[in-house]
């Protein structure tokens, strides 16, 4: 019951407010995303006290000739994910209030669209659905980016589209590989599993690459992420947020569901190399957001980094790597979100978002540089906020694996300061400039949508096992067999 | 074989339409002849009306199977949207009843070229289709560009045909007959060898077929007379005669030869793979949409052209006759668009005629991009489905490399599809007044859009054949 109304509720709520008038409209997706999160923790809830409830599923025979049917099914990996989706929506949309927006009914219509993809993404347990839906989300995001994005949009949003798909098709391609490996010609997932089993070396490692280029691809990690800077600097905000908030999760969610317990033997061949090219990214991807002069710019290279270091923490194959991995996608995406926000408002106020031509905006506008500071510590893991309980997780599973990759790869923690601290110090405090001497208060929304956030940063960093506690049991299972 | 009467008949009713001066009821009549004729296919095909006498091997010429009678309604239903969305093709022209004649007349040589059992009715099937294309590909007789088309395609037309009945012939040499199930019952038979005049036979059919489907390296013909010809024209080319033509070639291994596509799977490989190149590769620097559009078509073939790799597989008819339904589909709704635009801008399909489409028509620009979508094979639009069975038999069948080569050149496929979906989102428009459509063409557009989105999400027509 719960997987169908998750996916149609956001496309209800987009054919409502394209009916209604466009001066409301921002209220009628708001209102539609919160109708989601409360449908998702009521999932929780179920989830929570009757894990093999009926509800949690959803079956419904579609193409049987392609051997393909319309399954979802919810459990505790896939619960962060749609927790994860359905906190941020309504956070996105927030953040639209009081900005002037071309054509908002058009673009809170794509959002919600893509909101019901994402959610069909982490529900699909069949692998032809996984597919489409992994197709569909990007349609959207696509256009959204091709509408409101900025300067030079042609190019960079085909350069992303291009990516994509390139790693997308060859996704298909292990999927048929797959199927045809069934006995009995299905794209269910356990007879997916069971067919990647029984695989021999060679092939495995075939679908096994041509899973990862899909998600590698997608996170972004190394050497596969030219796309990612340009696409996120230009999208417009609550793009950048879907991309690097929820979709870019679609790649580790990816790895954890369809990878993982997939090939087991190619995991295991082929895992050092996955590490290593995510410490690289790790690396580098903070190296050059330490010199970035753009500071939307540096915020897309610090989520390059963090995802490296998730994607390493998942192929190290530990239940601390793992469990690590999804409360860091939990937290980045609030975190990136909020950092996102913050580029906005300084984008919008004082003009540009050149750090050099910043600077004092805490003398101006004590509230703002305040929730700055807090997500700010949060991206940074600082103990006692979200991401620290993710990162320790993810290091210990890497430490467990190999320790000079847990070295290498910690060092995401002190260039990650490095360039975060940097940035604050030039952006909010000493002198002012002419750019920022004339930085609006806070509006109520923007209020409303910090507050939420720093909620989230602080809960999850002081009592992490709200988070750990839902998906310890599938973990475990998954890292068992 | 009821079909073919039925619209020879409609044909014979045009001629005489302009003798005794009805031509004012005529378009109601054949509009309403050819729904009857889509209806009796149906009820033919789920066997409520039965003629023995009539479908089973006639004279062994024609053989109304299910493959026949299948491709009949395919057929039926491009040619019937065919009309209805080019009905004023037919007005603007002083001498429209000669023009509706023809595409009649074709109509009945497509239909025979995807039931034949014999040799010569494929041979007629071909000329019969293929006479009435390079007299209407001309039908813009003050256009410079037109007459060239119709010349260009009647040469190297006659060529390709010239080719095709040398093939025949040489395969009537060595097995004596026509009647393709004694060809069949002779080439699978235990003492079959290859001969060289045989071989040299099957080349030469496999050639001249190429040519009609425009699969590359028998493709030049076709950008010059897409974009030359008058775009209603270009769009029957595009849909009705190549479903016939890839029908026509597919039964000839289903029926004749089908030990062919294994013993020969170096040329269909060369075929396929050169289709796909050259057709996705040219086609990126098109600034002419009809040209782009011929360029797709070569690619889709190479798409096409995998199923006749794997016609044994039983799902690799169906996967062709999906794929064929929805290029056909899709291209229809495609030119559709492209011929209103063109319109509005004095004659000019350039992609930049589509810029800034979606402020002056959005239901226009709407179609064209799911259109263009499911060419690109984005799911979950019928072309990725289309896509995906195709890469599914190939791949089951280990032809591992072909599927990749294929996902690269659909890749560069994406390139020029986007061209246009962004020139209509973003480009800056020269002219901004709205394009106005009639109430009809609205419920056309819509139609076929809810088709393209459709046909893949249930299994049907899939499951058709």
């Amino acid at each position: 019951m719960f997987p169908i109304l998750l996916l149609l509720l956001p496309i209800v709520s987009a054919l409502v407010l394209l009916a209604l008038p466009g001066s409301i409209s921002k209220r009628v997706a708001l209102v539609g995303s919160i109708l989601s999160l409360v449908m998702v923790l009521y999932a929780l809830n179920t989830l929570r006290f009757d894990a093999a409830s009926a509800n949690l599923v959803y079956n419904q025979i579609w193409l049987s000739s392609l051997g393909s049917n319309l399954s979802f099914s919810i459990d505790g990996i896939t619960m962060v994910l749609l927790l994860l989706t359905n906190i941020l929506m309504p956070l996105i949309i927030l953040s639209t209030f009081n900005r002037e927006i071309h054509k908002p009914k058009a673009y809170l219509t794509f959002m919600l669209f893509m909101q019901s993809a994402l959610v069909g993404v982490f529900m699909a347990t069949d692998g032809l659905v996984f597919y489409i839906f992994w197709e569909l989300a990007l349609i959207p995001i696509y256009f959204i980016c091709l509408f409101w994005g900025g300067e030079g949009r042609q190019r960079i949003t085909f350069k992303f589209f291009i990516y994509t798909l390139l790693g997308s098709l060859f996704m298909l391609v292990a999927l048929i590989i797959l199927y045809q490996h069934t006995t009995n010609h299905s794209f269910a997932i356990s007879d997916l599993y069971a067919a990647g089993k029984s695989m021999t070396f060679e092939q495995q490692a075939w679908v096994f690459w041509f899973f990862f280029l899909a998600f590698a691809i997608k996170m972004p990690v190394f050497p596969f992420h030219t796309w990612q800077p340009d696409t996120y600097t230009n999208a417009p905000t609550q793009g950048t947020m879907l991309l690097s908030g929820i979709m870019l999760k679609m790649g580790t969610y990816g790895l954890i569901r369809w990878l993982l317990p997939m090939v087991p033997e190619a995991v295991s061949a082929y895992s050092n190399t996955v590490i290593i090219l995510s410490i690289i990214s790790v690396v580098y991807a903070s190296c050059i957001a330490i010199v970035q002069t753009s500071f939307k710019r540096l915020i897309a290279y610090s989520s390059i980094a963090h995802v490296g270091l998730i994607c390493a923490g998942i192929f190290s194959y530990k239940a601390e790597g793992i469990q690590g991995a999804l409360v860091q996608m939990f937290a980045h995406g609030v975190n990136v979100v909020g950092l996102f926000f913050v580029c906005d408002i300084i984008q919008r106020n004082a003009g540009t978002d050149t750090i050099a031509n910043l600077g004092g905006i805490r003398s101006v506008n004590q509230r703002f540089a305040f929730w700055f500071l807090v997500i700010m510590l949060g991206s940074v893991a600082l103990p006692l906020t979200n991401s620290f309980v993710g990162e320790f997780l993810l290091l210990n599973g890497i430490y467990q694996y190999n320790v000079w990759y847990a070295a290498i790869g910690g060092l995401t923690i002190i260039l990650g300061a490095v360039y975060m601290f940097r940035s604050y110090q030039a952006i909010m405090l000493g002198t002012t400039s002419g750019n920022t001497l004339m930085f609006a208060s806070l509006k109520k929304s923007e209020t409303l949508v910090f507050v939420f956030i720093v909620f989230i940063i602080m809960v999850c960093g002081i009592y992490p096992k709200i988070i750990l506690d839902i998906s310890a049991l599938d973990v475990l299972k998954m890292i068992m067999h | 074989m009821n079909e073919i009467i039925i619209v020879a008949g409609l044909g014979i009713l045009t001629l005489l339409a302009e003798i005794f001066n009805f031509k004012k009821l005529l378009m109601p009549v054949i509009i309403a002849g050819l729904g009857a004729t889509l209806l009796i296919s149906i009820l033919e095909l789920q066997g409520s009306i039965s003629n023995s006498a009539m479908d089973a091997n006639v004279l062994s010429m024609l053989d109304f199977d299910r493959f026949a009678k299948c491709f009949v309604i395919l057929l039926t239903v491009i040619a019937l949207f065919w009309v209805l969305i080019n009905y004023n093709y037919f007005l603007d022209e002083s001498s429209r009843a000669d023009h509706l004649a023809l595409i009649l007349f074709a109509m009945v040589g497509g239909y025979c070229m995807v039931s034949y059992s014999n040799f010569v009715m494929l041979f007629l099937g071909i000329e019969i289709l293929s006479i009435p294309m390079y007299v209407l590909a001309g039908s813009k007789k003050n256009s410079l560009r037109s007459n060239e088309a119709a010349l260009k395609y009647f040469l190297m037309g006659s060529f390709a045909t010239g080719v095709f009945l040398f093939g025949i012939t040489l395969i009537y040499g060595t097995m004596g007959s026509f009647y393709v199930y004694d060809v069949r019952a002779k080439t699978t038979a235990t003492e079959f060898a290859l001969t060289p005049m045989f071989t040299v036979g099957v080349v030469m059919l496999i050639s001249a077929l190429s040519f009609k489907v425009s699969s590359a390296p028998f493709h030049f013909w076709a950008p010059d007379v897409y974009s030359g010809a008058p775009t209603s024209v270009t769009s029957f080319m595009a849909t009705f005669v190549k479903t016939s033509a890839i029908a026509a070639f597919i039964r000839l291994f289903y029926t004749a030869l089908p030990f062919v596509p294994d013993n020969f799977s170096r040329i269909f490989v060369v075929l396929i793979v050169s289709s796909l190149f050259i057709g996705n590769i040219i086609a990126v620097f098109q600034t002419n949409a009809k040209r782009l559009m011929a360029y797709s078509s070569i690619s889709h073939v190479g798409f096409m052209l995998i199923a006749i790799l794997f016609f044994t597989q039983a799902t690799g008819v169906k996967a062709l006759y999906f794929y064929a339904a929805a290029y056909s589909i899709t291209t229809l709704a495609a030119f559709m668009v492209i011929k209103i635009v063109a319109e509005q801008s004095e004659g000019n399909d350039n992609i930049s005629a589509f810029n800034g489409l979606v402020k002056r028509n959005p239901l226009l620009a709407g179609t064209l991009t799911i259109a263009m979508l499911s060419m690109a094979g984005i799911p979950p639009l019928s072309g990725f489905f289309a896509k995906y069975n195709m890469l599914f038999i190939a791949l089951s069948q280990g032809y591992f490399w072909l599927v990749i080569l294929a996902i690269l050149a659909s890749l560069v496929g994406v390139y020029y599809y986007f061209k246009i979906v962004i020139a209509i989102f973003t480009g800056v428009s020269v002219s901004t007044s709205s394009i106005q459509i009639s109430f009809a063409q609205k419920i056309i557009l819509i139609i076929l859009t809810l088709l393209i989105i459709g046909m893949g999400l249930n299994g049907w027509v899939f499951e058709m054949i």
